[in-house]
């Protein structure tokens, strides 16, 4: 069966090659669904970088095959071999802190991915504003990032990550440095988007206050995913 | 597609800004320099323009007045008033002495001509030529020296009749025109006591002991038969080395052209200034390089973050590394102006000629644009090494 989200069968990476060698997946098995959003949580040093990483196509799995969007990217080796064009296109990517660039007003820090991927300035301003206006960031449109409040620079940031439509957004910590109620407002905000614009979403998370939300949750235990079903409790 | 560079330059103008007017300090120094260098070639051009002579002739195997010491008979310029082509030919006399003026001294070359000949200051600025025979003087202002002024040469008194401009020798003191017969006695005059002496010491000579051999040594030692070169100037039609060859074949003495005093002032007179300007211009380069690299680098590595987003979120390699080089050459364009602007202002304040090419104001932009791009390959090295991966963190 093909997947129009995520889908992650038997995916295994090592770092390094002999004595030295770290095995940091072992065996790894996902599906997120478009429209979804799932928590992946594991003890430190289990995996959760790594496969936030493999995914995000920033480095390559040693074996296993990887599906986004319902296009293989990997199997085995690469099957995309643009993966610039491939995170620009069909991954987006929220963070831990905004990560916004600093020198570029905040319609510019979202229009630049649609910018990236060769549409006009207009049409990806265009674009950017709409976001911002679906969260509700719009009035702060042309301020610069260091005048925006945490909160409203982390929604800038999924704007950032949702603008090109990507079927999958990786996110990584994205509630650490903010209070439970920004907390909670965030994972409405992704679960809102994901609805919204048919995305699957990845949430890696330590907090705890989030961790009752998600109706599924991977747990990775030394490099090996479990599926538990989650509380799913409301965030409203 | 936005500039990265162009919004990052006015997100962090400050920095840019400060960094260029300090870059560009640096190379209006290194446009000065250039200047100063001009400035000696173009002095010696104006030296031997203002001379109105054609021919230098002067002692046989010796490299003419401005080059060293030349010594020729004060009669010889008449038998070369008689050779085919000369128009003229006139005596001159140089010698860098103090000029006191006042309670001042001031070094400058003191030149012996007769006026309205070869040799004479073709243009004043100020008064008028030198009309009596004796104890009048053309100055350049740069000497300071104004008109009416006087001003004393060995142990006579001179009234400053007139001013040039940029009449200066090849070391750069002003030069102060006398008549010749004045300059040659100047030349010859050591200061009364050296004089009595000198004459005591002869008169109890025996060897001079009949009063008319006496007589005759005495007044041999109060003139001076010599001058230091005569300034030739032809007729139309004459070619300068048609006219040089038989004076060099027949009065035995060293004739030079107009190309080859050029030569021997430029090319051997200032070519150990010159090397030595070179030399500053090239530790000059080096410095604003380093400048370059340095803030470039520092700015870049300051934005290693926001680059793993950038390449994260999809931009190419060549995107970012053409941002820092525009970066970095904007910053050379900013201190280009810069240093222009400030070589301008403070070139006429320099003592000695700055002349400024625009010539070599384009090949300073050229040289800083090389340089800026060249100074970013670091920063851009190390831009390009950052991974992506860097942005997910552990
Ligand atoms: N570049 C690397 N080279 C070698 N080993 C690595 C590398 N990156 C991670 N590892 C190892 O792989 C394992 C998984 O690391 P990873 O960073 O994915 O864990 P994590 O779940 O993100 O932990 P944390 O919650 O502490 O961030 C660890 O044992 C780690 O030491
Ligand atoms: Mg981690």
């Amino acid at each position: 069966m093909q997947s129009k989200g995520i889908l992650i069968e038997n995916m295994r990476k090592r770092y390094g090659s002999g004595d030295t060698a770290v095995d940091a997946l072992k065996d790894v098995n996902m599906q997120v669904n478009p429209g979804e959003v799932v928590g992946l949580i594991g003890p430190s040093g289990s995996g959760k970088s790594t496969l936030l990483k493999c995914l995000g196509a920033v480095i390559e799995p040693s074996a296993g095959t990887m599906t986004l969007g319902g296009e293989i990217i990997y199997q085995d080796g690469w099957i995309i071999k643009d993966l610039r064009a491939l995170r620009r296109d069909k991954i987006g990517f929220v963070f831990q802190a905004p990560y916004l660039i600093p020198f570029l007003d905040v319609t510019d820090n979202v229009a630049l991915l649609p910018m990236l991927a060769g549409y006009s300035n207009i049409e990806s301003r265009k674009r950017a504003v709409e976001l911002l206006e679906a969260l509700d960031v719009a009035h702060r449109a042309s301020a610069m990032p260091s005048q925006l409040s945490g909160g409203e620079q982390q929604r800038v940031s999924i704007a950032r990550a949702l603008v090109n439509r990507p079927p999958v957004i990786l996110a990584d910590e994205p509630t650490a440095p903010l209070d439970s109620e920004r907390a909670l407002a965030v994972i409405r905000i992704l679960n809102q988007m994901a609805g919204q614009f048919d995305t699957a979403i990845i949430v890696v998370t330590h907090d705890e206050k989030i961790i009752p939300t998600f109706k599924r949750i991977y747990h990775i235990r030394d490099g090996r995913t479990d599926e538990e079903a989650g509380e799913g409790r409301p965030f409203e | 597609m936005i500039s990265l560079a162009g919004r990052d330059v006015v997100h962090a103008w400050g920095k840019f800004v400060f960094t260029g007017v300090g870059l560009g300090l640096l190379i209006g120094v290194t446009l000065t320099m250039a200047g100063v260098y001009r400035g000696m070639v173009d002095d010696a051009r104006v030296l031997l323009n203002n001379s109105s002579a054609d021919l230098w002739v002067v002692q046989k195997d010796t490299l003419g007045p401005y080059a060293e010491a030349s010594s020729l008979n004060d009669d010889v310029y008449r038998s070369i008033l008689g050779m085919r082509g000369v128009a003229r030919a006139a005596n001159v006399t140089y010698l860098t002495m103090q000029v006191r003026q006042g309670s001042r001294d001031v070094r400058a070359m003191v030149v012996g001509i007769v006026t309205g000949e070869p040799g004479a200051p073709a243009n004043l600025v100020a008064g008028r030529q030198i009309t009596r025979s004796h104890y009048e003087a053309v100055a350049d202002v740069a000497s300071g020296f104004k008109l009416g002024q006087q001003i004393r040469i060995r142990r006579n008194d001179y009234h400053v009749v007139g001013l040039t401009r940029r009449m200066v020798s090849s070391g750069g003191d002003p030069m102060v025109f006398i008549p010749l017969k004045d300059a040659q006695e100047a030349q010859f005059l050591k200061d009364n006591d050296a004089i009595i002496n000198q004459r005591n010491r002869t008169s109890i000579n025996p060897a001079f002991n009949q009063q008319s051999v006496l007589n005759a040594v005495l007044d041999s030692q109060t003139s001076n038969p010599y001058v230091n070169a005569v300034l030739v100037q032809i007729r139309p039609g004459f070619s300068a080395e048609d006219v040089a060859q038989p004076i060099r074949q027949w009065k035995r003495l060293q004739v030079y052209t107009r190309v080859q005093m050029e030569e021997i002032l430029v090319a051997k007179l200032i070519a150990t200034s010159s090397r030595q300007i070179a030399m500053f211009l090239v530790i000059l380069a080096i410095v604003s390089a380093a400048i370059v690299a340095f803030i470039i680098y520092t700015l870049t590595m300051g934005k290693i973050r926001e680059i793993a987003v950038l390449k994260l979120i999809g931009t190419r390699n060549s995107t970012i590394a053409s941002m820092i080089m525009q970066q970095a050459v904007g910053l050379g364009v900013i201190g280009f102006f810069v240093g222009k602007v400030a070589a301008t202002l403070w070139a006429p304040m320099f003592p000695k000629y700055v002349l400024l090419l625009p010539g070599d104001a384009l090949r300073g932009l050229m040289i800083t644009a090389i340089i800026c791009v060249l100074a970013s390959i670091l920063a851009i090295r190390a831009a390009l090494k950052v991974d992506p991966a860097e942005a997910i963190g552990g």
